[in-house]
């Protein structure tokens, strides 16, 4: 037993489990075409609920703060850049890829800007009373979530908000029998650009080492000289700055949206946070690839499956990996 | 002036009042033990030093300066270091990065480095390693160089010789008194032959009270005191 684990360790270790999870779709499914659709679809999903959960997993991770109103930052996004994008329908509509592209890269401006700028107040205003109080932070950071929810009701109404898609993102990629819907694929890319530069910032700057070393312990980042509160408030509003993108993007993936959409994604966002290993980037994408990937397959095989799937893939991790797939404290 | 004065400090932990009467002067230079049974009060002594709790009242100045109350990462800008008792190291982080982030600048003096390493040869092999993997040793070394790689005026340190080899805990002595040429050490240790060979001043606490204070060799000379101090013949 030693031994496989040792070989599995070698290979590639847990960074394996998606692939593992592919080739065993691919035997069940048979037809390759609708494998490589559910795939993408699969991996399009865990790159936007990647780019809502990693903000999560930081401020879990470093300031072991609890915040269920992380999902307000989501829904915020998501309609501020349905909005934004409503506003420009008529570059949406243009056959310019150059004015698509500048009408969406407004629209996720504006999400990014609202989250950066609500972070800060959240954190403020919010957080930074009931630090270290689990209790005192589910409750208020729950009521919070319902404030936003029912302010997002009271702007937008309870009714499907429709979502515009620029031009050149609808419609799909016909590669043999494979049909990849192009909003996936730029959904994966956008996400996957994302990841490289949160890794980047983490891993070779003096903010990403900070950042690291606070996730495994504060107090002594502290006494070695530096202000981890005021790092706190970055953190934050980066984290609730990537939630809003991840709302944006997934307001254009679903195309019609509702005032419970971040409530309805925050349980996918603490399954993927939790599998994935608080505190952890690469954790947080490898369990949001896994879920993405685990609701598609699923979805498919077995549709009254699908919903439990997620709880079903978090009760087998946790059975296995305690603290997570890669979690960010050894 | 005194590098470091502690005047009837009073730490509480939640309900619980850990430090009742603490009260000692730390002069410059050289190693200063702090002595105790467990659960005395040394580490708390400590840790209401850095400001990881918060004496209330009392009051600790360092070089003249009134540090009671600063955030910690004020205190330890100030020239303090820490070494806690449970090393503090960042696990996933390489030994390298471990003592870059003990730096201001971001950046390690290379004769710094060079002399830590010398000290501690086996952070020099393992520079690309994560800290998790070396032995309790090691890790007890970096936590050390940690504290150094950078010239420190004031450095705690607390029990650093729990549960290591007696070769390493020889390294260590002889670490730490090539760092006190330059540098003043405030050192909790219950090895009591190990405090001996390196302190030139002393305290004992008890039950959160310093009960003696006054010259290591005196109190070594002082079997009965030992023995009504720290409760056993060492």
């Amino acid at each position: 037993m030693e031994q496989v684990s040792k070989t599995f360790e070698k290979l590639g270790g847990v960074n394996l489990l998606p692939i593992i999870l592919a080739a065993v779709a691919f035997m069940l499914i048979g037809a390759p075409s609708s494998w490589v659709t559910l795939t993408v679809a699969g991996l399009a999903m865990g790159m936007m609920v990647f780019l809502m959960a990693s903000g999560l997993s930081l401020v879990f991770g470093l300031m072991d703060v609890l915040n269920f109103g992380h999902s307000a930052f989501v829904s915020f996004g998501a309609f501020i850049a349905a909005t934004v994008l409503g506003g420009l329908s008529g570059w949406l509509a243009s056959d310019s890829i150059a004015l698509n592209s500048l009408a969406l890269a407004v629209a996720y401006a504006a999400a990014i800007l609202f989250g950066l700028v609500a972070g800060w107040f959240f954190e403020t205003v919010i957080i930074r009373p009931v630090y270290r109080d689990h209790l005192r932070q589910i409750l208020i950071t729950m009521g919070a979530m319902i404030v936003a929810e029912q302010t997002i009701l009271a702007f937008w109404g309870g009714t499907p908000y429709s979502v515009p898609r620029p031009h050149f993102l609808e419609g799909s990629w016909i590669i043999g029998d494979v049909s990849i819907e192009i909003y996936r694929g730029f959904a994966f890319a956008l996400g996957a650009v994302a990841f490289a530069g949160l890794y980047l910032l983490l891993n070779r700057t003096r903010i990403g080492l900070l950042i690291r070393a606070g996730v495994e312990d504060r107090e002594m980042v502290e006494s070695l000289g530096f202000r981890v509160d005021r790092l706190f408030i970055g953190v934050f509003m980066l984290g609730s700055a990537l939630a809003a993108l991840g709302g944006a993007m997934w307001a254009g993936y679903e195309t019609l949206i509702t005032p419970a959409l971040g409530a309805e994604m925050m349980i996918i966002v603490f399954i993927v946070v939790i599998i994935g290993g608080l505190g952890s980037i690469e954790g947080t994408l490898l369990g949001a690839i896994l879920v993405g990937l685990m609701s598609n397959y699923l979805g498919f095989l077995a549709p009254k499956m699908a919903l439990a799937s997620n709880m079903i893939l978090m009760v087998a991790i946790l059975l296995w990996r305690p603290n997570g797939l890669r979690p960010a404290v050894k | 002036m005194s590098l470091l004065s502690l005047n009837n400090v009073k730490t509480n932990i939640g309900q619980y009042a850990v430090l009742h009467d603490v009260t000692f002067t730390v002069e410059e230079g050289g190693v200063f033990v702090l002595l105790g049974r467990n659960g005395a009060g040394k580490t708390t002594t400590l840790r209401s030093i850095m400001g990881l709790w918060k004496p209330s009242p009392g009051s600790i100045s360092f070089r003249g300066q009134d540090i009671t109350g600063l955030h910690t990462a004020d205190i330890a800008r100030l020239g303090i270091a820490y070494v806690p008792e449970n090393m503090g190291i960042f696990g996933t982080l390489t030994v390298d990065e471990n003592l870059i982030l003990a730096t201001a600048s971001g950046r390690i003096d290379p004769d710094r480095l060079k002399w830590v390493h010398g000290l501690f040869p086996a952070l020099e092999k393992f520079r690309d390693k994560q800290a998790w993997s070396l032995s309790g040793g090691q890790k007890q070394m970096l936590s050390v160089a940690r504290a150094i790689i950078e010239p420190r005026d004031l450095i705690l340190i607390d029990e650093p010789t729990k549960g290591l080899a007696p070769s390493i805990v020889d390294a260590m002595g002889e670490a730490f008194r090539e760092i006190a040429e330059t540098s003043t050490i405030l050192l909790v240790e219950q090895n009591f032959r190990f405090a001996k060979s390196l302190g030139r001043d002393m305290a004992v606490i008890d039950d959160g009270q310093v009960v003696h204070a006054g010259s290591m060799a005196d109190f070594a000379a002082n079997q009965e005191l030992q023995d009504k101090l720290l409760g056993l013949s060492m």
